[in-house]
């Protein structure tokens, strides 16, 4: 059994207690339909929230209705329901800009995903300054979105690709940091909140760090969204990026943030319609931002979920929700490092709610099957993390990341499916 | 619970515990790698091929329980049987836990065990990986394999 596991509980900061009380989780769990089905027998426990999260019935109806009632496609009628989804899909923009406290809402650039909006830094702004003999600096917990992006890129430069360590915690050694940043550093690429692991990483810090060399940041908060209040302008970020369906929202819609002056400097990622202010054989003239990075019909339903999915996070308070899961955090790993055999893999001072775990002897691709068999739905695999498994010697884990409509009734079933487990592999 | 014991035959669980032919053949003349991206199971499979026949067969590797006590039982299923007979054995097999059986279970001997894997989808990669890269081996392929 891993020494750290033992000491996790007294690590975590206590549990913020204030606002739980009136986190009513029961009826939080009446507004998504999804959660109310039975699961071979079984009443549904969802712990894939990391993979995706359930949506509220505001965000399925927001979709509908926009489907039912005001479906066109936006910027170019000059009908009712044009004028319409155009200002339903820019209402959905200032939602979002107010939600990350960006300045400008010219700053929010709908994407398809997390993964896309680091493509598209990657394949705009990294082509453009990245060169032969640069550097690139990513994390060693970064999920593989923000790995091969900056690989292919590094490839195609000839840049090298640098890696910050973690410790056997799973927290990131900034102690590193400035032995890692040099004149040859051209981005630094970081998660807020790791998939794998959990761990919240000190955004603030590195990016501090970062600047001090002249180095622009790029953050992965597509873990983050739906757990800590996110201030791009507080955290001094360059770039951030997350999805929507990690949030609450609708699969398909992404969000890419940018420093306006960056995002003006930076060559368009797609030709197309709507990125265009004039377009001749001869030249083309961009669009303004941020429709100079959306070429193409949006997915314009996918924002106006999203938008949903914004105004659900805050009408139950990103602070009650966190505290809710902080405290689902602390019951869970308190009961799973009960279980003798069972090891949590990330173990840092300052996690969100994703406990991954092994149990000796018994691969988590067994656990996850006799789990699912017990309506209990984990990750299992390298959760698209593969050198976090290599660091720590495990060729995968089963991982419970919990949302805000996850109760500690859900974890005492998981810890009985645990001891199902361990009972056919006796 | 009866569908998960199906799954987990004590058969299974033994072998996946106690693998038999786990080791590197050093005879071996025909060698492959399989690996399932997926859940990150991955196996090599060593081969002594005389002219048609498989004099001897081991593995090495990781992963669930299935495919591990599929890749132990699978050696011992195809010692000393032809190239033919291994293939043929082996479609037997993917029918079997595919749920899509014609022949007799009989031909499978303790290979039969497996029979429980068509109540679990997902699971079919863990079983046949091994069998997948069997076939590499026996094709002389030397590219990792994969499920995908």
């Amino acid at each position: 059994m891993n020494p750290a596991a033992n000491t996790v509980t007294s690590d975590l900061q206590s549990p913020i207690t204030a606002g739980i009380a009136a986190y009513d989780v029961e009826k939080v769990r009446r507004d998504f339909p999804i959660l109310h089905q039975k699961v071979h027998g079984h009443p549904l426990v969802y712990f894939d929230n990391a993979a995706t999260s359930q949506k509220p019935r505001s965000v399925i109806d927001a979709i509908s209705r926009y489907y039912e009632r005001g479906n066109a496609n936006i910027h170019r009628g000059v009908h009712y329901l044009s004028e319409h989804a155009t200002s339903e899909h820019e209402a959905a923009r200032r939602t979002v800009q107010a939600f990350v406290n960006a300045a400008d809402k010219r700053q929010i650039i709908f994407v398809r995903s997390a993964t896309e909006g680091i493509n598209l830094v990657a394949q705009t702004y990294g082509r453009a300054h990245i060169g032969a003999g640069d550097e690139v600096l990513i994390t060693a917990m970064e999920h593989h979105s923000n790995i091969v992006p900056w690989q292919i890129l590094c490839d195609e430069k000839r840049a090298t690709l640098r890696v910050l360590p973690v410790n056997e915690r799973g927290e990131l050694r900034l102690e590193e940091l400035p032995r890692l940043l040099s004149d040859r550093t051209k981005i630094v690429a970081v998660t807020h909140v790791s998939n794998a692991l959990g761990t919240v990483n000190p955004v603030r810090q590195i990016v501090e760090m970062a600047h001090a060399h002249g180095v622009p940041v790029i953050v992965d908060g597509a873990q983050a969204a739906p757990h800590v209040k996110i201030d791009v302008q507080e955290l001094d970020v360059d770039f951030y990026v997350f999805s929507g369906h990690k949030m609450y929202g609708p699969t398909g819609i992404g969000v890419l943030y940018g420093k306006q002056a960056l995002l003006e400097a930076m060559p368009p990622y797609q030709g197309g319609g709507d990125m265009i202010r004039s377009v001749t054989f001869e030249k083309t003239l961009y669009n303004d931002l941020p429709y100079k990075f959306e070429a193409g019909t949006p997915d314009i339903a996918g924002a106006i979920g999203l938008g949903a999915a914004v105004h659900y996070i805050e009408h139950l308070g990103i602070d009650n929700i966190a505290a809710h899961e902080h405290d689902l955090l602390l019951y869970g790993t308190e009961a799973l490092t009960s279980i003798p055999g069972v090891r949590i893999i990330g173990t840092a001072g300052q996690k969100a709610a994703v406990i991954s775990f092994t149990v000796e002897g018994i691969h988590p691709h067994d656990i996850g099957t006799i789990l699912d068999r017990e309506g209990i739905a984990v990750r299992t695999g390298h959760h698209c993390a593969q050198p976090v498994m290599q660091f720590f010697h495990v060729p995968a884990t089963a991982r419970a990341s919990l949302g805000l409509y996850n109760t500690r009734q859900e974890i005492d079933r998981l810890v009985e499916g645990i001891e199902k487990v361990k009972e056919v592999f006796a | 619970m009866s569908d998960l014991r199906e799954l987990y035959q004590d058969v299974i669980l033994e072998h996946s515990k106690a693998p038999r032919n786990y080791r590197e053949l050093q005879k071996a003349n025909h060698k492959a790698e399989g690996y399932n991206p997926l859940c990150g199971d991955h196996f090599t499979i060593y081969l002594d091929l005389e002219g048609d026949k498989i004099q001897d067969v081991t593995f090495q590797g990781s992963g669930c329980a299935i495919s591990k006590a599929s890749a132990s039982m699978m050696t011992q299923s195809v010692k000393g049987k032809s190239k033919e007979e291994a293939e043929k054995m082996f479609a037997r097999f993917h029918e079997l836990v595919t749920g899509h059986e014609s022949g007799d279970r009989e031909a499978l001997g303790k290979l039969a065990v497996f029979a429980g894997v068509s109540e679990f989808p997902v699971r079919v990669k863990c079983a046949t990986l091994a069998w997948h890269t069997l076939q590499a081996a026996l094709e002389g392929k030397q590219d990792k394999i994969t499920t995908e």
